[in-house]
C-alpha cells in the first residue's frame, strides 16, 4: 500500500487524518453546497447578500415547485429521457456486435477498423457540425428527438465499440475455439457464449453513455431550435435567461438537471468507474 | 477445412469455407454504416466545405448555393485576430488543464486509505465529474458573481465595513469594488479554466484511485526495506506502476481541454470582447450566428482544430498500436 496505511501511523496522525477528511470534502464541494443553499433561499436573502449565513426562511419545496410551474422544465427533462434512452439501447447493441467482430476474428483489417472507431471517438465535434446539421435539415431530422438520438447513438458507438472490443478480447479465447470445434454457428456463439459474459461491460457502458448524452449541450444547440425538443441542459440555459438574477430558481433548476446522472452514478458506482477507466486500468 | 471434407454438401461449401471471413462483416456492418454516415463521411465533407463559401442555403431546384473559393477561408483565418486569440486560449487551456493530472494524483494518494466511510468520501470527491458542464458553468458563474456570489461575499467580508452615514442610516463602505472575474478580459479565461479543472481533477483522481488499487504490494514493501520513502518512493516505485492510469488521464485531459465548449458558452459566450474564445466556440459562433450562417469559414476553423487534435490522436493510436503488438 502506498501511501503507508494510516492505521499503522501514530494515533495523533490517525485522528488528525480522520478529522481533516470532512474538512477537505467540505472545501472540495463548496461550490455545490453554496448553490444548494442558494436554491433553498428566498430572493430577498440573495439580494441582501446572505450567501453563507443561515437562510432566513427555508423555501426548498416552494423554489423547486416554482421551477416546474414557471417554466418548461418538466418538458425538458422528459425530452432528455427520450433522447438518452434510445441512444443507450442503439449504441450498446451495435457495439456488442461490432466489438465481437473486431475482437474474435483475426483478419488483417480488424485492427485498422478498430482504430477508426477509436479515432472517431476523439475528434472535435466541430468537424462534424456543419455536415450533420445540413444532413439533418435535408432529411427532416432537424429539430426532432429522433435526429438527436440517432446522431448520439452513431457517435457513441465509437466509444462503445472501443470498450466492448477490449472487453471481449480479454475473455478466454478457448471458449470460442471449443464452441467452433463443436460446430456451433457463429451467431450462436455470439448469443450463447459471449453475450452472457459481457453483461458487466454492457452495464458499464449503459451508465456511462447515459451520463455523457444526458450532459450533452453542444448537439442540443446544433440540432434543435424549438423548446419542444430541447433536452434539459439546453433548457437550463434558456431558464437562465428567463430567470435573470433569480439565482434561487436558476440554482434549483441546475441542480434538478444534475439529479438523474448523479442518481445513476450512486446506484451503479462500480460499473460507472469500470467504464471510465476504459477497461484499461484493471 | 470444408474442402477436404468429402461429406460436405457442395452448395454450402463456399459459405462453409469462408465462414470465418464472412461472419465478421455481419456483426460489423450495422455499426460501420451508422458510424460512417454520422462520423466518418462528415469529417471529409467538412474538409471539403472549408474550400467553399456557403450560407447553408439551397436553391429552389435543390442545388447548394456554395461557391468554391479555394484556400481563401484559410487566408482570412491567418489575418483574423479573433482566430489567433482563440488559438492562444486553446494553448492556455491545454497547458493549465494538464494540472488536473498531478492534482488528481495527489488527491488520490490522500484518499487511498482504509478508514471507516472511505467509500463515501471517494464517491463524494468524484461527484463534480458526474454533473453536466452546463451546471458546473452555472455554479461557477454564480460563484464568481461580484454582487450575489461567493467571491463577492468573501470580498465584502474582508474589505467592507458597515458604517452609519451622516443621515444615521447603515450603509456598507468598501475599499474599491469586488473583482468581477468573468467580465475581465484579463482573468476571465483563467476563471473558466479553474471551473473546468474541478470536474477534470475528479476524473483523474478516480483513474488514479483505481490504478493505486493494483500497485504491486511486494514491490512497495521491497522498496521500503531498501529505505525508499516519501517522494523517492512515489517517483521511482509508484508512478511507474501507474503508467496505464497516467496515459488515460493525459488522453482524457487533452481531449477535454480541446473540446471545452459548454463552460464558455454558459459563462461568457466568448466575451468580454472575444477574450475567452476558443476554437471550438469560435467555430460554432461563426457557423451559426445571428448574422447569418458561414458554413465555409466555420469549416475552416473546424479543420484547424481537427488538425491539432489529429496530432494527439495519432500519438494515442501509436501508443495503443504498440500495446497491441506487445500485448499478445
Amino acid at each position: 500500500m502506498f501511501p503507508r496505511p494510516i492505521a499503522k501511523a501514530s494515533p495523533a496522525a490517525r485522528i488528525g487524518y480522520q478529522a481533516f477528511l470532512p474538512v477537505a470534502l467540505f472545501l472540495w464541494l463548496l461550490p455545490l453546497l453554496a448553490i444548494f443553499m442558494t436554491s433553498i433561499r428566498t430572493s430577498k436573502d440573495i439580494n441582501s447578500g446572505n450567501v453563507f449565513g443561515w437562510p432566513s426562511e427555508f423555501k426548498l419545496l416552494e423554489n423547486y415547485t416554482a421551477v416546474f410551474t414557471q417554466s418548461d422544465a418538466a418538458q425538458y427533462l422528459w425530452n432528455s429521457v427520450l433522447i438518452t434512452v434510445p441512444t443507450v439501447l442503439i449504441s450498446v447493441t451495435l457495439a456488442c456486435l461490432a466489438g465481437y467482430a473486431l475482437a474474435i476474428y483475426k483478419t488483417r483489417w480488424a485492427l485498422p477498423m478498430f482504430f477508426m472507431f477509436v479515432a472517431g471517438n476523439f475528434i472535435p465535434f466541430q468537424i462534424l457540425m456543419v455536415p450533420v446539421r445540413d444532413m439533418s435539415v435535408q432529411t427532416g431530422l432537424y429539430d426532432t428527438i429522433a435526429g438527436q438520438y440517432l446522431f448520439h447513438a452513431a457517435f457513441q458507438t465509437g466509444f462503445c465499440t472501443l470498450f466492448m472490443r477490449n472487453f471481449i478480447k480479454a475473455l478466454p479465447f478457448d471458449l470460442i475455439e471449443s464452441a467452433r470445434i463443436e460446430g456451433v454457428a457463429e451467431w450462436r456463439i455470439f448469443w450463447y457464449v459471449v453475450l452472457p459474459l459481457v453483461r458487466p461491460a454492457v452495464a458499464a457502458l449503459a451508465v456511462l453513455i447515459f451520463t455523457f448524452v444526458w450532459n450533452d449541450f453542444f448537439w442540443a444547440n446544433v440540432l434543435t431550435q424549438g423548446e419542444q425538443v430541447k433536452p434539459i441542459t439546453a433548457g437550463v440555459r434558456a431558464l437562465n435567461g428567463q430567470f435573470v438574477n433569480n439565482w434561487h430558481l436558476v440554482s434549483a433548476a441546475s441542480l434538478l438537471a444534475a439529479v438523474p446522472p448523479v442518481a445513476m452514478f450512486f446506484l451503479m458506482q462500480r460499473h460507472f468507474i469500470a467504464g471510465l477507466t476504459l477497461g484499461a486500468v484493471k | 477445412m470444408a474442402t477436404t471434407d468429402a461429406n460436405a454438401p457442395t452448395k454450402a461449401s463456399w459459405i462453409q469455407k469462408n465462414k470465418l471471413s464472412i461472419a465478421p462483416w455481419f456483426f460489423l456492418i450495422p455499426a460501420l454504416c451508422f458510424f460512417a454516415v454520422y462520423v466518418v463521411i462528415p469529417i471529409f465533407e467538412s474538409l471539403y466545405l472549408s474550400l467553399f463559401e456557403w450560407n447553408g442555403l439551397y436553391r429552389a431546384d435543390g442545388t447548394s448555393t456554395a461557391e468554391f473559393v479555394g484556400f481563401e477561408n484559410y487566408q482570412k483565418l491567418w489575418t483574423d485576430p479573433k482566430f489567433w486569440v482563440s488559438l492562444k486560449n486553446n494553448v492556455l487551456w491545454l497547458f493549465l488543464f494538464m494540472l488536473a493530472v498531478p492534482v488528481g494524483l495527489f488527491i488520490a494518494l490522500f484518499l487511498n486509505q482504509t478508514v471507516p466511510g472511505m467509500r463515501f468520501y471517494k464517491s463524494m470527491f468524484f461527484f463534480p465529474f458526474v454533473i453536466s458542464q452546463v451546471v458546473v458553468g452555472l455554479i461557477f458563474g454564480w460563484f464568481y458573481n461580484p454582487d450575489f456570489g461567493v467571491v463577492g461575499s468573501i470580498y465584502k467580508a474582508l474589505y467592507c465595513e458597515e458604517v452609519t452615514n451622516l443621515l444615521g442610516n447603515l450603509t456598507t463602505r468598501c475599499d474599491g469594488s469586488p473583482p468581477d472575474i468573468l467580465s475581465s478580459a484579463e482573468y476571465a479565461t483563467y476563471g473558466i479554466i479553474a471551473a473546468g479543472l474541478w470536474p477534470q481533477i475528479a476524473y483523474c483522481m478516480i483513474l488514479y484511485l483505481t490504478g493505486l488499487n493494483n500497485v504491486a504490494v511486494d514491490q512497495i514493501e521491497a522498496a521500503r526495506l531498501d529505505g525508499a520513502k516519501g517522494w523517492k518512493m512515489l517517483w521511482y516505485v509508484v508512478v511507474p506502476q501507474l503508467k496505464p492510469a497516467t496515459f488515460i488521464a493525459v488522453v482524457v485531459t487533452v481531449i477535454g481541454a480541446l473540446r471545452s465548449f459548454d463552460m464558455i458558452a454558459i459563462m461568457t459566450q466568448g466575451g468580454p470582447f472575444g477574450s475567452t474564445n476558443v476554437l471550438s466556440y469560435y467555430m460554432f459562433e461563426t457557423a451559426i450566428s445571428e448574422y447569418g450562417e458561414r458554413y465555409g469559414y466555420g469549416s475552416a476553423i473546424a479543420t484547424v482544430l481537427f488538425a491539432i487534435m489529429l496530432v494527439f490522436i495519432s500519438y494515442f493510436l501509436y501508443r495503443m498500436y504498440q500495446d497491441e503488438k506487445g500485448g499478445r
